[in-house]
């Protein structure tokens, strides 16, 4: 469904990535995980047009959409849940969910998929006159979810989702991805919570410095020796015990 | 000083001893009216900050061209004033997005220093390029008998635009606050104005939002211009240097950013530089001077102005 080949990033000199290569199957959930800086957020900002393309190729369901506007690419039904949540402040719960819609005219349908997010997370619902700068870390992160999914995407994706939520929340973050799955919308997922996304992710790639070291379903990776001393901490929290 | 006789004789009734509440009513009409003024051009600051975090120091000589417009339609081409003053409208709309494609887009991603500088320049372009085409020789500003018609009121004649003015700003203000807040439109201006990046993902194409916040902002100077030259019928290519000044500390003085507070800061600043006037008449020439000083008490002791959002940095 999407696919991304040889791509190189870089800023100011510097490659962020060196030509990686990953392909998100049509009704998967597929991960990128990898250490600070390894190029993750990157990648899914190419993908949106956010950042120039160097050189490479990203094409979505046979299309190549490499160098498109970020708006051309949202209506093709790929959205983004950025890092850090960065949902308006200033605006209202519901306003920022309209927003998510924003390519979209269908009123009716509009109305639905309200009520589809309001139904997944009802604590929007209660505060949907409230200004979003207002809402906690978690309700910031289920407003950030629920207006990309006000977007009807074919692929979402979250950079990111449990960055600093309390462990009750990213529980109930992981559930709800799973959900949105459930209904049918592929998922590309980043997080630093590897353990989390491996177990829910179909396929996953890990990310070095700019390369794809390796790559493997969910369950392979969680075996590999290798991420688990990197990325999963179980060799080095016995180590230095 | 000569610019004080001058002011003066424009400003102070002959027999100006004593305050009478005849001319405190006039002083009165006077400062609401040249607060609206204030006002219509602040809130082109504004909404550009708002969105770019520029500073437009262009708006002012946008605002100048803007009475050259009207002062072409009208007394060169002769067309009816309801005409002209649409036309005027849309020209000065098209030359304030000209701007902003020109001058703005290109270092969108540049330092906000070198865009600063490129409203600078682009000020100082459109007032020499007036100067070049129209000669720095002022005009005079057609006059248009339906405003400038005078009514007596309490033993003072006004001119009818004096009351006009602050209608004209109150109806334009009540559009724009609900294009703003109602329409969606508005909404991706809101959100443009606090994560460009974040807006884009949503799909909102901010070169449009970019382009509309210009023209309004250009359109409402256009209309500021209009009702400038019919009140002080005098046009000239650094006619907008002063109001544009004065405009820009509204917006501070009101919150920059905030579109109620752009009229706000408008209406203190005109209404008080009248009141100075009328209440210390020695002081006239010092009418400029009190705009400033106004800026410097309100960055020492409120920098974010009266209305003004406390800044909450993007992360």
């Amino acid at each position: 469904m999407l696919k991304v080949e040889n791509l190189t990033v870089s800023y100011g000199g510097i490659e962020a990535l060196k030509g990686i290569t990953i392909e998100v199957p049509e009704g998967s959930i597929v991960t990128l995980i990898g250490a600070n800086g390894a190029g993750k957020s990157t990648t899914l900002r190419s993908i949106m047009g956010l950042v120039k393309v160097k050189s490479g190729k990203i094409t979505y369901q046979g299309e190549d959409i490499t160098g498109l506007k970020t708006s051309e690419i949202v209506a093709r039904g790929i959205t983004l849940v950025p890092e850090g949540r960065r949902v308006f402040p200033n605006l209202t719960v519901y306003e920022n969910l309209l927003i998510g819609a924003y390519l979209r005219n269908n009123k009716e349908q509009i109305k639905k998929d309200l009520a589809w997010v309001y139904e997944l997370f009802p604590r929007l619902k209660e505060r949907s006159w409230q200004l979003a700068g207002t809402l906690s870390g978690g309700e910031q992160q289920m407003l950030a979810v629920g207006r990309a999914l006000m977007s009807r995407p074919k692929i979402l994706m979250m950079d990111e989702p449990s960055l600093g939520l309390a462990p009750l929340i990213v529980k109930s973050i992981f559930s709800i991805i799973q959900q949105i799955y459930n209904n049918g919308v592929t998922i590309l997922l980043i997080e630093q919570n590897a353990n989390a996304a491996l177990h829910i992710a179909d396929w996953g790639y890990v990310l070095e410095t700019g390369k794809i070291v390796l790559s493997g379903t969910g369950k392979e990776l969680l075996e590999n020796e290798e991420v688990k001393a990197a990325y999963l901490g179980k060799k080095r929290q016995a180590s230095a015990i | 000083m000569v610019s004080d006789i001058f002011i003066n004789a424009l400003f102070i009734p002959a027999t100006a001893d004593a305050v009478s509440s005849s001319s405190l009513w006039q002083y009165f009409a006077n400062g609401v009216s040249l607060g609206s003024l204030y006002a219509l051009i602040a809130i082109g600051y504004t909404m550009v900050y708002g969105i770019l975090r520029l500073i437009n120091f262009a708006h002012g000589d946008i605002f100048m061209m803007a009475a050259y417009f009207a002062f072409f339609g009208i007394a060169v081409f002769h067309l009816p004033w309801p005409i002209s003053f649409i036309l005027v409208i849309v020209a000065t709309a098209l030359l304030g997005i000209t701007l902003e494609r020109v001058a703005y887009r290109p270092l969108r991603d540049a330092p906000k220093n070198s865009i600063l500088i490129s409203a600078i320049g682009a000020s100082f372009f459109l007032e020499n390029l007036a100067t070049y085409l129209f000669s720095g020789k002022p005009k005079a500003f057609p006059e248009i008998a339906f405003f400038a018609d005078t009514v007596v009121i309490g033993g003072v004649s006004i001119q009818i635009v004096t009351f006009f003015i602050p209608v004209v700003t109150l109806i334009f203000l009540a559009v724009l606050l609900y294009i703003v807040n109602k329409t969606k439109v508005g909404m991706a201006m809101r959100a443009v104005s606090r994560d460009y990046e974040t807006a884009m993902v949503m799909g909102v194409d901010i070169n449009r939002v970019i382009t509309f916040t210009f023209a309004i902002g250009s359109a409402l100077a256009a209309v500021g211009a209009i009702m400038w030259g019919t009140r002080y019928p005098q046009v000239q290519p650094m006619m907008g240097v002063m109001p544009g000044l004065k405009c820009f500390i509204a917006a501070v003085v009101g919150g920059i950013g905030n579109i109620p507070g752009a009229v706000l800061g408008g209406f203190i600043l005109g209404f008080g530089e009248i009141m100075l006037i009328a209440l210390l008449p020695s002081l006239t020439g010092y009418r400029d001077a009190f705009a400033f000083i106004l800026l410097i008490l309100i960055l020492l002791f409120r920098p974010t102005g009266i209305l003004g959002e406390k800044i909450a940095e993007k992360v």
